[in-house]
């Protein structure tokens, strides 16, 4: 199980994921061996699952952001896992999250400008199976999205 | 805006999928050198294309078995401003990802928690008592997906 130090380590290592090994041991208080060892063990327990470089879509000329949320048609035994696989084969999604409330499923989507958007929901997005509702929010503004968790 | 070619989207790929590669191993993988895979990441990075790095970590592994999603509209729009309650909901521990967002509700947050009732207290205490808060709709995360986008 962790202990205080590797919660240490964790909690510094999220606000600055780009840090090396030493760098990072040095903020937390610890002895390069000492991080570089418990990081492995955490990464082996899988505690640690990834560091993954976040790609910014709007300099990549994606400027357009849009939620869909989706009610699907639950008469359909195998409507989730249909839909779900459908989606995956639309390249501008870069998000699919299922849940457990007012809607089932939702999906991000980038596009280039409204007119790419309007083009990729009538075909690519209204095409996906099994759909009973549908509802697009619009993305403005990220406030905060550094995803830390409160350790 | 700017162009990727493969070899670029190659690379972005290999980045997302490890950021702590080095630029020789990631160059090994696709046969490139590592002065070129070098300066292919540099340009990237100048470019703002990588914007930053993500460390992904198993919330149930350490404690926070709840991810909720919540749908915020604000009651009193005009008389509250929206500067004070996004500096008061990002100010929450357990808010992960504030988004202003156009339509049914005015912003989207992300809230972690250890289980049901230990998101009941931050529902109640701190989301719930921030300034001009209305309508919030919650839906409890089932399942996520990250997909690569449109660089493959």
């Amino acid at each position: 199980m962790l202990d205080d130090t590797d919660r240490r380590i964790l909690r510094h290592y999220q606000h600055a994921p780009t840090l090396g090994a030493s760098d990072l041991a040095e903020r937390a208080g610890v002895t390069s061996a000492t991080c570089a060892r418990r990081l492995e063990r955490m990464q082996q327990e899988g505690v640690i699952r990834a560091n993954r470089a976040v790609i910014d879509w709007r300099a990549l000329g994606y400027e357009v952001e849009v939620s869909l949320r989706i009610t699907l048609d639950k008469t359909q035994p195998r409507a989730f896992d249909e839909f779900i696989d459908a989606a995956r084969d639309v390249p501008e999604v870069i998000e699919i999250q299922t849940f457990l409330g007012r809607v089932d499923l939702r999906l991000s989507v980038i596009a280039r400008d409204m007119a790419h958007y309007q083009q990729l929901y009538r075909s690519a997005i209204l095409t996906l199976p099994h759909i009973a509702d549908i509802e697009a929010l619009m993305h403005v503004a990220r406030i905060k999205s550094d995803e830390v968790l409160p350790l | 805006m700017i162009e990727l070619d493969t070899l670029d989207r190659l690379i972005l790929r290999e980045m997302v999928r490890d950021a702590t590669q080095s630029a020789s191993a990631i160059g090994r993988a696709l046969g490139l050198s590592q002065p070129a895979t070098w300066r292919r990441l540099q340009r990237l990075r100048d470019m703002g294309v990588i914007k930053g790095q993500r460390l992904e970590l198993d919330h149930e592994k350490l404690g926070f078995g709840v991810s909720v999603f919540l749908g915020v509209k604000l009651a009193t729009k005009g008389r509250v401003s929206l500067e004070d309650f996004e500096r008061a909901v990002s100010a929450i521990p357990e808010v992960q990802t504030v988004e202003h967002i156009l339509g049914l509700y005015d912003y989207r947050l992300r809230v972690v928690a250890r289980d049901i009732s230990d998101f009941e207290r931050v529902l109640r205490r701190r989301i719930m008592t921030l300034p001009g808060v209305g309508d919030v709709e919650a839906n409890v995360l089932l399942s996520e997906e990250r997909r690569p986008g449109p660089i493959g």
